[in-house]
Order: C-alpha cells, then structure tokens, then sequence
C-alpha cells in the first residue's frame, strides 16, 4: 500500500468501471499529478490485468505473446494501492447514493465515478449471426477463439475490410487458414485510404494469398450447430468454418444509460470529460463527445489526460477533440492515414508514386498547411506530417520538397543527374530486364549510341514499363556530355504525366496492368484521379489488352457512350437505332414513327449513314424510348461510340443493273460482325456494289468496292474537315477474305492507334507499307489479328440498351436524385 | 457552418457514384451534385458558364468537371473555370451529414456567363 501523507483526513473514493487502456492510462496520469487523493477500485470484465488491446494483431499473427502485451501487471496496482477486481461487472450505479454494484453482489461507494467501458464489435443482425465460430476481435478471449479454431486450419471469412478486419485476416492467413475478406464497400479502409492507396493494399493482400471481395453484402451466416458458410445478397455462398465479424464497434453505454445519464452514440460529456452527473468522468471508446465517437488509441489518451486533471481538481485542462492518424499493423504492409486528405475548395494535392519501390504517397496542403495525408509503402514520414497538420505549421518553406518527407535534402537528391553519376556501375537501372549502370554505359560508348531508342535496341533499358527512362536520358548525357543531343520528345499523353500513349500502352502489356489505379500508381500519375483527357484512353487501353477481363470504367467514359445516346446543346439526347446495312422494314418505321409520337420527340433526321436519328428526347425518357424499339427488333446504333458506326451500302446485284455483287447482303454480315467492339475513334464501313461507288466507300475508315472478279479493300479515309480517300489495301476473291480481312484490320487499328486517332491519320503515321506487311504480307499474322478481334467482340455484342431499359445497369444515370420546392 | 442556412436533405452520398454526379431538381433550376474520387460532395447548378451545358454529364476529375458539350474545365468547389476560360458556374452550399447530402438552396448563388461564343 502507498503512504499516506495525511492520514487522518479520509481519502476520497475513486471508482473505474473498466481496466482497459482509457480507463488506466486515467489512472497513470492522474497517480502523477496527484498521487494520495483517492483510495481507487478499477472493476475489469476480463480476467487480465491491463494489457495494450491496440497489439491484439501481432498476437494473433504470432508475433507477440500475450505477456509482452500486458501493459501493468497485477504488481502495478499493488505498489499503487488500487483495488483491482477482474472478472466482475459493474451492473448498477446508484447514483443518489453514489455507489456502485457489481455482477458478484459486491457495493463499493464513490465520491468519484469514472466509466470507461470502452467498446464491443458491432455483430451485424442477419440470421446467423450467433451461432459458435462466428467471433468478433476486440479481446484477448476473441484471438483465443481464433487461434484455436487456426490450429485446426481450414476456411476463415472475415467480414470487414477495415483496419481490425485486415489485421484479423492477416493473422489467420499467417496461421495458415484460407482467408477471404468482405468488404460492403468498393475500396479496403475506405475511411482511411483513398481509392490508389486501397488499391495497393488490396494487390498487397491478395499477393499473400488472401481473397478480398468488395462490394460484398451479407445475407446470411449458414450453419446447423456451428457456422459453415456464409451467403452473400448476391446469392454467392462461401464455406466458412470461423467467421469474424469487424465492421465497426459500437460505444458500451449500457451502464450509463440505465444510470440515467445523457447518452447518444455514447455517454456523452463536456470538454472536461464530465457527463451529466457532475460526480462522474468518461473517457474512451464509450464516449460522445461534440458529437464524435472514437475507436483509436491517440485520442483516448488525450482524454485521459483531460479526466486526469480534471480528477486532480484542476480546472483548466479541457478536450476540444482529436484529429486522428492510423496506421495498419500488418508486417511488411506500410500504410498511414492522418486528417482529411478527401480534398476540397482551395485544397492542394500533392501526390508522389514510385512506382518501383510500391509507394503512394499524398499529402492534402490548404492555405498551406496540411490537412491530410495518405502514405503507402514508405510510411516514415507519416509522424512529421502529422505532427505538422497537428501544430498547423506554415509549409510554404517545405513546400516543394515536402513530399519527399522530412530527410529529403543535400545534393545527390535534388540534382538527378549528379544522384545518377555517383551511383555505381552494378546498380540496377532498369529493373524490368535487370540492366545496369555499368552495361548501359558501355553500349554507349563502345557501340556509338546517341539516343534513347538506340539504347532500348541494344541494352533493353526502359524498353519494357519506361520507369527508368529518365535515368537512362541521364546516362547519355553523362556518357556523352555535349554530344547527347537530348531526345525529340513525342507528346506526352496529358498534363497528368510525362509518358506519351505509345509508352502507356507498352507498360500497360508488359506491367500487365489491369485498372486505371493500377496504371496510374506504376506509372506515376501526378494527379490523383487523371482527368478527361488520360481516363478515357486508359479505359480503352485496357479494355483492348484485357478483353472479358477488365471491367469498364463508366465514370471514364465521355457522356455519350456513358448514357448510350448523343448529347444535343439543349442537354437532350438523340438516339439512333441500328439499320443492318442501311436496310429497315414496315415493322421497323411503324415502332420508329409510335415512339416519336409516344415522346413528342421533335426532330426526325436521315442520317449519313443510312439510318434514322429522333432528336430531342429528355435523358429520363431514354430507357423508355429504347425499350419500345427493343421490343421492336432493334438495338443501338452506337452513333455515340468511339466504336463501329454504321456500314453503308448501296442495293448491289440484287436490284441494281450494274451491280457485280450483294452489296447490301455482305454490308449486313460485316456489320453483324464488327458491332459493338470499342476502337480509339469512330469506324465508318461501306460496301459499294460496283466502281460507280454509290455508298462512297473510298472515304470511308474500310470501304470494299465489288467488282466482278472478286473485292477490292480501300483503307485509311474519312470525309469531315480533312477528306481523304482511301489507299488500296488488297484485292480479294470471296466473302470469306472480306470479313478476315476486316476483323484483322480493325484489331491491328484497335491494338496500334493512340486514342482518338482515326484511321487515316493513324495510316499516315505508320504507312500503307507497314499495314500491308502486317495484313497481306503475313497470312498468319492476318489470321491471328482476326481471331483477336473475334475474342474480343464475343465479349461486346450485347445491346447496351437493353441492358439499360430493364434497369439493370446504371439505373441512376437516368432519374434525377430528388426534387425540391 | 452559418446557422442561418436551413438544410434540405436530398439523399445520401451513397446515391452519387464516386466520379460522378447526380441532379436535383429545384425551383432555382437543376442542381448538379458531384462526388469526387475522394468522397468529396459539392453542388453547381447545372449550367456550363460557357454555353449552358448541363456539368453534370460531365467527367469528374480531381475536383473538377469536364462540361461534355466544348469541354471547359470547371472548378467543383467555387463554379470557376478553370483559366484561360472565364465565367463562373452557379454554386450552391453542400454538406454532408452523417451520409446524407444537404443542401442550403436559399444561400444559392447564380453564376456569371463565360465568353459567350459556341
């Protein structure tokens, strides 16, 4: 027991509902500042001593036991004199008689309360969700239950993909269970990450083995006597034989409420920690205060202090709230978040990848200060950011190096080219084909190189994802001083990065990238989300390399392929439904004509391109407008695309006195095939019948003039502002080599133009000769390039119109969110 | 937050695809609701400075919106185009309170037209 320095005088009685790291962490501070004022009884539901809850991952991942975890042993409270009472309850509070009684029966008196109650995992109410194997993680009992149910091995689903969530499936994964995460949202830790740096974490998690499924609703948790799987809302079941449940924590106001104190979300209390008997203090996770909750460990011990002073029978110390940072303790997985890095009015991004060594790095500047931070991979700067968002220190100073964090600085490191000279001859430059300083530098002078593309040929450095070309441009120049006449440098895609289209899509093969985060974080995108120029040539970049792979992008698309229909001046849309080879029926016009009355629509136009264009229809009319021409035979026309168009025909041999051939029959096969693929601009077809060249085929992106003996294939021309007509390409026999010919020739413009290249400037570019080499020269490669646009197509022929008229996609784009007034 | 704002709650964050915007139909014209990459929400009313177009089509980016009709740059926080354009959208105050969206229509401002050509 401690001495007393007054012992005559009664001390006054202090009472802890709670022995967790808030409650205790009160006491430490308070036994510093005034050391004899109270006799204190801590009551803990647990059977433990104190012990540092925040490291409950590492012994569960193993790498901690639970003693090196414990935070004051019994020996603490002894030497303090508290009263420790573990494995009782607090059940009642009587506060007129200021006392309170525990589950064994046993009153103790207070002059002062304090609750510290801390918190419990929020087990989501779907049937199920009670059954033996389906834990939270919020003590040392859950990570038993974990533990023993890892040794027996078998499948884990953890429900939550925030911090505690992740941190329980790396464990489990650790300890060698199958592991499958289910996150409802689309990004992991959504509230502390931004959408790159969970993507990151997500590549990170799978790359160990664990699965992560976002956008994961839960229905059900299945199981006779114990859990066995767990079945999601979209019907989807997982075998599961220990379940975790992490997706948030609720206060523990119980106690307080039944006392009769104010309680929202938690027990609420002023800025001195006070709730609403003067006689009782709160701190932790069981609190409200200004309306927040925490579940971190920072701002409880800010509120220790607070209730410490306040304890102490100090008056000035007072909480005015946290502004928190985490960090995910996952071994080997880096990340940090602090403040608001959501970005907003007047608000400064500063964004830094490196793409080589996995890190993401931005910081949120306002009026310059910090308000948030989001760091990946590299984390160390992560205190000096907070700490500096914390005091509101002036960054203008820092400003252009801040990103490079607090070590950044000396010459090597602002000087690239001197860093480069001083780095030696074994160190790796281009780490995609393991080329260094010292073979690079060598090429150089012993084979005369005087350019980038001369180094690529011949070393292979920067030839494969390009990170490393600045480097490389570095190395010429050192090598050879006043002879490097620098490169001629092509556009570079967009003011987001330095790389022209050519080098993204190099990276986006050999990277094998597969999502517009994943391109923008290895190829160092300075913005955090691009802009209108780079997202959509992305989407299309990797909707060409990945066919039936990669999920298209909507929010990258331009309006009218969002919404399937041509945007007007007034905001309306106009639609055009497809005419297979510019042919329509009674049936067709009949449905055409209804849905112009049914809508009002204003303007009815033939088009160009043989079809028929209803302007003037409201954006919430379109499902409807498309659901009665589907109901009719027909689908989209895709006037709106980047994507194939039309192809026109005149009526050839079937009525046409001069024609040779069906031009309308193989004009309705070729469109049948090329429909709906997606190309880097608009594709115009045209089939003439015969060399009058009634359908204008020969300014058309592939136009085919029939003539007795066969087919000749015209490629390269448009009309619009600058008219070119087509260069022969070939000339054919059959049907058959058309239709090969075609399919290749679009893949060969899908797979080699930049996007919004059409493809006469793309033929200019490259030349007639390189496109003949690729299509007439090599039959193989012609067959290939075909099979490739097939794969492709078979992924792209369903009419996104139906799929829109029976609400099943984008329901949203059409129906405004409320009206008001 | 100026008190004196009364809120209009006009649905959650959630109803606003990330990159995305949503309409809202008020007797001040629409109002376009924006949600950022980073879960940012702001208000513009639906009208391109330059020629009317309705910025909610638009591809968002960073804080900003694309118009779909000539492609002006718009700035989601204030309603400015992003230079060398000039005019301004109008703007209306936004928060968001535990998921809801709110909007403060009678603090709306209108905008200021651009250069007026196209």
């Amino acid at each position: 027991m401690s001495t007393h320095t007054n012992p005559s005088t009664p001390r006054e009685r202090l009472v802890v509902v709670g022995n967790g790291m808030a409650g205790i962490r009160t006491l430490e501070e308070l036994l510093a500042k005034a050391p004899d004022r109270y006799d204190i009884t801590v009551f803990g539901v647990e059977p433990h001593p104190n012990y540092n809850r925040i490291m409950l991952s590492p012994v569960l991942a193993g790498e901690k036991t639970f003693e090196q975890i414990v935070l004051n042993g019994r020996d603490w409270y002894e030497t303090n004199g508290i009263n420790l009472l573990t494995g009782d309850r607090v059940e009642v509070i009587d506060r007129a008689n200021r006392t309170v009684t525990a589950m064994s029966g046993l009153t103790v008196p207070y002059d002062k309360l304090l609750i510290a109650t801390g918190s419990t995992p929020f087990i989501i109410p779907v049937p199920g969700s009670t059954l033996p194997g389906v834990v939270g993680f919020r003590d040392l009992a859950d990570v038993d239950t974990m533990l023993e149910a890892a040794a027996r091995g078998g499948r884990a689903v953890v429900i939550g993909g925030g911090l505690l969530g992740l941190e329980a499936a790396n464990g489990l994964k650790v300890k060698g269970m199958d592991v499958t995460v289910l996150h409802l949202m689309d990004t992991l830790m959504e509230r502390q990450l931004d959408r790159s740096a969970g993507a990151l974490l997500r590549h990170e998690l799978e790359r160990r083995g664990i699965a992560v499924l976002t956008g994961a609703d839960t229905a059900e948790i299945v199981g006779n006597e114990k859990v066995s799987a767990v079945r999601l809302k979209n019907g989807q079941e997982l075998p599961a034989d220990l379940v975790v449940m992490a997706v948030g924590i609720r206060p523990n106001t119980a106690l307080g409420k039944a006392a009769g104190l104010a309680c929202g979300r938690g027990i609420q209390v002023d800025d001195t920690m006070t709730t609403s008997d003067p006689a009782i203090l709160s701190v932790g996770e069981c609190v409200e205060h200004r309306g927040q909750t925490y579940g971190l460990v920072a701002p409880l011990f800010e509120m220790a202090k607070v209730a410490a002073a306040q304890l102490a029978g100090g008056t000035e110390a007072a909480y005015t709230g946290s502004v928190t940072s985490t960090k995910l303790k996952v071994t080997g997985v880096d990340v940090f978040s602090a403040g608001d890095f959501t970005g907003g009015k007047d608000c400064e991004d500063i964004v830094f990848r490196d793409a080589a060594r996995g890190v993401y790095k931005r910081v949120v500047v306002k009026e310059n200060r910090i308000l948030g931070a989001v760091l990946y991979g590299d984390t160390k700067d992560g205190g000096w950011y907070f700490q500096m968002l914390k005091d509101g220190t002036e960054v203008a100073p820092v400003r252009d190096t801040l990103i490079f964090g607090q070590s950044f600085g000396g010459e090597g490191a602002a000087n690239p080219k001197a860093a480069v000279a001083a780095l030696p001859d074994s160190a790796e430059i281009c780490g995609c084909n393991g080329v260094c300083k010292g073979t690079i530098v060598t090429a150089i002078t012993e084979k005369g190189l005087s350019n980038l593309d001369e180094v690529r040929a011949h070393t292979k450095a920067s030839a494969s994802c390009g990170s490393c070309t600045g480097q490389v441009e570095q190395l010429l120049a050192l090598t050879l001083g006043d002879g490097y006449a620098g490169e001629a440098k092509a556009k570079p895609m967009c003011k987001c990065t330095d790389r022209t289209h050519d080098e993204v899509r190099r990276a986006i093969t050999a990277l094998d990238l597969k999502s517009i985060p994943d391109v923008m974080q290895r190829l160092e995108w300075r913005t955090p989300d691009g802009c209108h120029h780079c997202r959509p040539a992305l989407n299309y970049y990797l909707l060409c390399e990945w066919p039936g792979e990669y999920k298209d992008d909507s929010r990258s698309r331009y309006i009218n392929e969002r919404v399937h229909a041509n945007i007007q001046k007034d905001g309306t849309y106009s639609v055009v439904p497809r005419m297979w080879g510019g042919l329509t029926s009674a049936k067709e016009l009949r449905a055409i004509a209804d849905v112009v009355d049914k809508f009002a629509i204003p303007t009815v136009k033939v088009t160009g391109g043989q079809r028929i264009d209803l302007f003037g229809v409201k954006k919430e009319d379109l499902p409807a407008v498309w659901a009665d021409l589907n109901a009719a035979g027909m689908v989209s026309g895709h006037a709106y695309a980047k994507g194939l168009r039309t192809v026109k025909t005149c009526v050839g041999s079937e009525w046409c006195r001069f024609g040779t051939q069906d031009s309308t029959g193989l004009g309705v096969k070729l469109e049948r095939m090329t429909w709906g693929t997606w190309t880097p601009h608009k594709v115009k077809l045209a089939v003439s019948g015969c060399p009058r060249n009634c359908a204008e085929a020969t300014i058309k992106d592939l136009g085919v003039v029939c003539v007795d003996s066969g087919y000749e294939l015209h490629v390269g021309g448009n009309g619009g502002m600058h008219v070119r007509a087509c260069d022969l390409l070939v000339k054919v026999e059959t049907e058959a080599e058309v239709l090969e010919y075609t399919g290749a020739y679009m893949q060969l413009y899908r797979e080699e133009a930049r996007y919004l290249e059409r493809t006469a400037p793309w033929l200019e570019r490259v030349g007639l000769d390189h496109i003949k080499r690729r299509l007439v020269d090599d039959a193989e490669g012609r067959a290939a390039l075909n099979a490739r646009f097939l794969f492709s197509q078979s992924f792209s022929q369903d009419d996104p119109w139906a799929e829109r008229a029976s609400g099943s996609v984008d329901r949203h784009e059409f129906a405004p969110l409320a009206q008001v007034g | 937050m100026d008190q004196s704002i009364s809120w209009i709650t006009v649905g959650s964050v959630e109803d606003i695809p990330r990159q995305g915007s949503r309409v809202v139909r008020t007797d001040f014209g629409d109002i376009a609701l924006f949600r950022t990459v980073a879960d940012e929400v702001y208000a513009l009313e639906d009208r391109c400075p330059h020629a009317g177009g309705p910025l909610s089509q638009g591809i968002v980016h960073g804080a900003r919106v694309t118009c779909p009709l000539h492609s002006w740059v718009i700035d989601l926080a204030s309603g400015e185009a992003v230079g060398p354009d000039e005019g301004c959208a109008g703007h209306c105050p936004v928060r968001v309170v535990d998921g809801a969206v709110q909007l403060g229509l009678a603090a709306f401002r209108p905008g200021r037209g651009g250069c007026g050509h196209g």
